[in-house]
């Protein structure tokens, strides 16, 4: 898209994996410090539209296929509605963390972590695709 | 705070004078990352790091895309302010008239500091053993609601991207 614009385009190939990285931090890291499943899906995405917006859609559709984030859309839903199916079958309620381990507290780490990382992969793929969908569509 | 506040209604005022839509975009994005900065002063974090992200990352960029898409100049108006004035202006003396019923920012004693957050605050850590109670309140206390939320995100999405006509057909001529 840009294709005279060096500073950007090598701007952009470095910041990417760096943002990845962080997003990856903040999903992980929901738990300890500010941020969760849903900052993490936001960040994941900008990631992706910087790169497509530098490099074009096309480069950064190599990296993550369509079909990819097309598919974590539900896909984020279905792991967090699993964990609460996950809990039932355990022998609790409906999302129960209590259940999913020995310990209650273990329980409760876990699912969170499970449930979080369900949002934040429903969140990058849905802004992941909207954003396709518009740089997609000809002017 | 105040400071900020001040940026934020001159932001506000000239976003309403302008008539070139990318300036606007451009100007509702720094508001979102101004409102982020209003926000971490009144601790919290979770919610300033979701405005800054969202409110002035994506939806900025998004805004853009939508303004490729379409004229970037506004016609300018030629409906009187009048009538839109005095219900915006009445609307806002209502809010404002809401506000003096509201406890004091950070009273101990008011309810939302008395009843269940009180009850969040103590509890969570030891039941959940997560010291971020933001996220343990979200996913843990309020599991239903955050998963109510995917969902919606995800029926927003699929809605948008039906009206938008996102999914490629093969067999259709005219896709590209």
């Amino acid at each position: 898209m840009i294709d005279d614009q060096v500073i950007l385009r090598v701007a952009a190939r470095v910041l990417t994996p760096v943002i990845w990285l962080f997003a990856l931090y903040v999903q992980a890291h929901g738990d300890y410090g500010p941020g969760g499943g849903f900052q993490a899906g936001v960040l994941f995405a900008a990631g992706f539209i910087l790169y497509a917006l530098v490099n074009g859609l096309g480069a950064a559709e190599a990296i993550v296929p369509a079909r990819v984030s097309e598919t974590m859309m539900p896909l984020g839903v279905l792991i967090y509605a699993g964990v609460g199916f996950a809990a039932m079958l355990a022998g609790g309620n409906f999302l129960d963390y209590n259940v999913l381990a020995d310990d209650p507290k273990k329980g409760q780490h876990l699912g969170i972590i499970v449930i979080e990382l369900g949002v934040g992969i429903t969140v990058a793929g849905v802004m992941i695709q909207l954003f396709s969908a518009f740089a997609r569509r000809p002017a | 705070m105040l400071v900020l506040m001040g940026f934020l209604a001159a932001i506000a005022l000239a976003i309403l004078r302008l008539r070139d839509g990318i300036t606007a975009v451009m100007l509702s994005g720094i508001y979102s990352l101004l409102s982020a900065g209003v926000f971490v002063l009144m601790d919290a974090v979770d919610v300033a790091f979701t405005e800054a992200a969202v409110g002035a990352g994506i939806s900025t960029v998004l805004l853009l895309a939508t303004l490729h898409r379409t004229n970037r100049l506004t016609r300018p108006s030629r409906h009187r302010a009048a009538v839109p004035l005095i219900v915006v202006l009445m609307t806002g003396a209502a809010l404002v008239y809401g506000t003096w019923d509201m406890p004091r920012y950070g009273d101990a004693g008011s309810p939302p500091n008395q009843h269940v957050g009180l009850r969040y605050l103590e509890e969570s850590p030891k039941t959940t053993g997560i010291p971020n109670v933001v996220t343990a309140v979200l996913a843990s206390y309020r599991g239903y609601d955050t998963l109510g939320e995917a969902t919606v995100v995800l029926t927003a999405a699929v809605g948008v991207l039906a009206l938008l006509g996102a999914r490629r057909r093969k067999d259709d001529p005219h896709d590209r």
